[in-house]
């Protein structure tokens, strides 16, 4: 199968990266923060496209597809909202082509 | 053994190229060193942009070159300016490269720092995979004192630390020497890895045998400060951006979207036409260089590699490894010393800093500190490459039957089309001249 990059879709490109999916989360937001966040960098700026607005205002995340970048932390404007640290041990993103 | 703790010379946090090299130089001064890795195993967690240049290595590995997991030397190297429908591309090849001792190599993460770790442990050090180290020990007197980790019992007690734990370096911010975050400093990478067959590559990119291409690209990036890279794997090639976080989250563009348009645009499509993506990665880049660096020892710790910004990122010359690799081996054989007179204080490992002074590492870095800046700069990234390939396009395009206007002429008028100010076209050249003096 030939994948151009017009033909992937972002959870065919997300799966194409090895996850060793920890039990515990790595990543915690505090919703009530993001609520009164105007710009939610972390929608657009993470890779993984972890990140999603609610329609009630609140970022909707999960943690298991994390390159284990830093991204979100580093663009987040509210002081604190985003609370990032790295998986446990062995678990998260396995690189093999990196 | 819970409640237990080990008790050794040195920790160093980050089997990365810095860590591998600092263990293996404690482990060659007869130090007992454990090296603390949270992947399952070196090179899990970490993304590159193109090239391994491998002269550092002499000082680790006679003949290197006879077992590096290379995927190919690079034998040619381009630059290319761009616009979305234009590329000028400054192009140079050398079949010198391919040969002993070598210049660049491509590989895979996975592999070569895999490589250069199991050179650590071939001389002595312990290494220690799939373990976080979560946080510093500290001594009653409030001196660093070892490392915490996620393991049941253990702590890892140690007479020096050393961070090499990479971008986001938890232990040098704990520390105090790093801010909780620094976007200005701070770029985003985002890559794929694309299969292609072997022999289509070779004919695509004009290489024979093991030759490989590495192209940097300034213009591709959607007005986003930052560049383009696609460099040639034996049967993959990777292709990428990296950006600057600040302008990467004032465009509200997404960085996959970047890295497709380099991919559409009209003179790297077609190198990559058919080929199949095998892997989509991301990392961050310290691109503050000298200028953003932490102090790098304190009491009972040095830092070196990314965890310390050691990376250049000056246009021409895009370097990490290496000096990773170099500021680990000087922090290691630091380490070694000050071990052995029974001096770990920031005064004891001064010598850090006058080592990495006295070699590459902080001799580059700072005869180039202002180049990021200058390559970075609004009109270097955008009215530039739009005023040169502009230029050759009227230099190319022949007009008869007009005559030729002449390359002054030509220049000019490109330099008005574009709205480009000749003051600052001069200001800025200077500036980039002394910037790359």
């Amino acid at each position: 199968m030939n994948l151009s990059y017009a033909e992937v879709s972002f959870d065919e490109r997300m799966a194409t990266a090895e996850f060793r999916v920890g039990q515990r989360a790595h990543i915690t937001v505090d919703a009530d923060a993001c609520r009164s966040c105007t710009t939610k960098d972390c929608v657009h700026a993470c890779p993984a496209g972890l990140f999603v607005p609610t329609s009630d205002g609140g970022i909707l995340f999960n943690y298991e597809q994390c390159f284990e970048c830093g991204t979100c932390y580093q663009v987040c404007d509210k002081q604190g909202a985003i609370t990032w640290t790295y998986p446990d041990g062995g678990d998260g993103v396995v690189f093999r082509r990196g | 053994m819970p409640g237990e703790s080990v008790n050794v010379d040195a920790v160093v946090v980050g089997a990365g190229p810095a860590g591998s090299a600092a263990a293996l130089a404690l482990a060659r001064a007869g130090r007992d060193v454990i090296l603390v890795e949270r992947g399952p195993f070196p090179g899990a967690k970490n993304v590159y942009g193109g090239v391994v240049y491998g002269r550092i290595l002499d000082e680790v590995v006679p003949r290197w070159w006879t077992e590096v997991p290379v995927q190919r030397w690079v034998t040619r190297r381009s630059t290319m300016f761009m616009t979305p429908t234009q590329a000028l591309t400054v192009d140079y090849r050398t079949s010198a490269w391919g040969d002993p001792p070598y210049n660049g190599m491509t590989t895979y993460r996975a592999d070569f720092d895999s490589w250069l770790a199991d050179k650590a442990v071939a001389a002595g050090a312990s290494l220690v995979t799939s373990t976080v180290a979560t946080g510093l020990l500290w001594d009653a007197s409030g001196r660093i004192a070892g490392v915490r980790t996620d393991r049941p019992g253990g702590d890892i007690r140690a007479r020096i630390v050393i961070a090499c734990d990479g971008v986001n370096s938890f232990l040098a911010k704990e520390a105090g020497l790093l801010p909780r975050t620094s976007p200005a400093h701070t770029a985003l990478g985002v890559k794929e890895t694309l299969a292609l067959p072997r022999e289509v590559i070779d004919e695509r990119f004009g290489l024979v045998g093991d030759q490989g291409l590495d192209i940097e690209m300034v213009g591709c990036t959607s007005g986003i400060p930052g560049g383009g890279f696609l460099y040639t794997n034996r049967d993959t090639v990777s292709v990428g951006v990296v950006v600057s976080l600040e302008g990467l989250a004032e465009a509200k563009i997404r960085p996959e979207e970047i890295v497709a348009g380099v991919k559409a645009h009209p003179s790297i499509a077609p190198y990559l036409r058919g080929a199949e993506l095998k892997e989509y990665s991301a990392h961050l880049v310290p691109e503050g260089g000298y200028r953003a660096m932490p102090r790098l020892a304190v009491d009972g710790m040095l830092v070196a590699g990314d965890a310390a910004s050691m990376l250049l990122a000056a246009a021409l010359w895009l370097e990490g490894v290496n000096f990773a690799i170099g500021a680990g081996l000087a922090a290691g054989r630091t380490a070694a010393e000050a071990i052995a007179v029974g001096d770990t204080t920031a005064r004891g490992l001064a010598g850090y800093r006058r080592q990495l002074e006295s070699c590459f590492v902080l001799a580059d870095l700072k005869r180039l500190r202002n180049a990021a800046n200058v390559v970075l700069a609004d009109r270097m990234q955008r009215d530039y490459p739009r005023l040169a390939c502009d230029f050759a396009e009227q230099v190319f395009t022949v007009t008869n039957p007009h005559p030729k206007l002449g390359m002054a002429k030509e220049f000019f008028r490109a330099v008005r089309r574009n709205d480009v100010q000749l003051r600052h076209l001069a200001r800025d050249g200077w500036q980039a001249l002394r910037a790359f003096r």
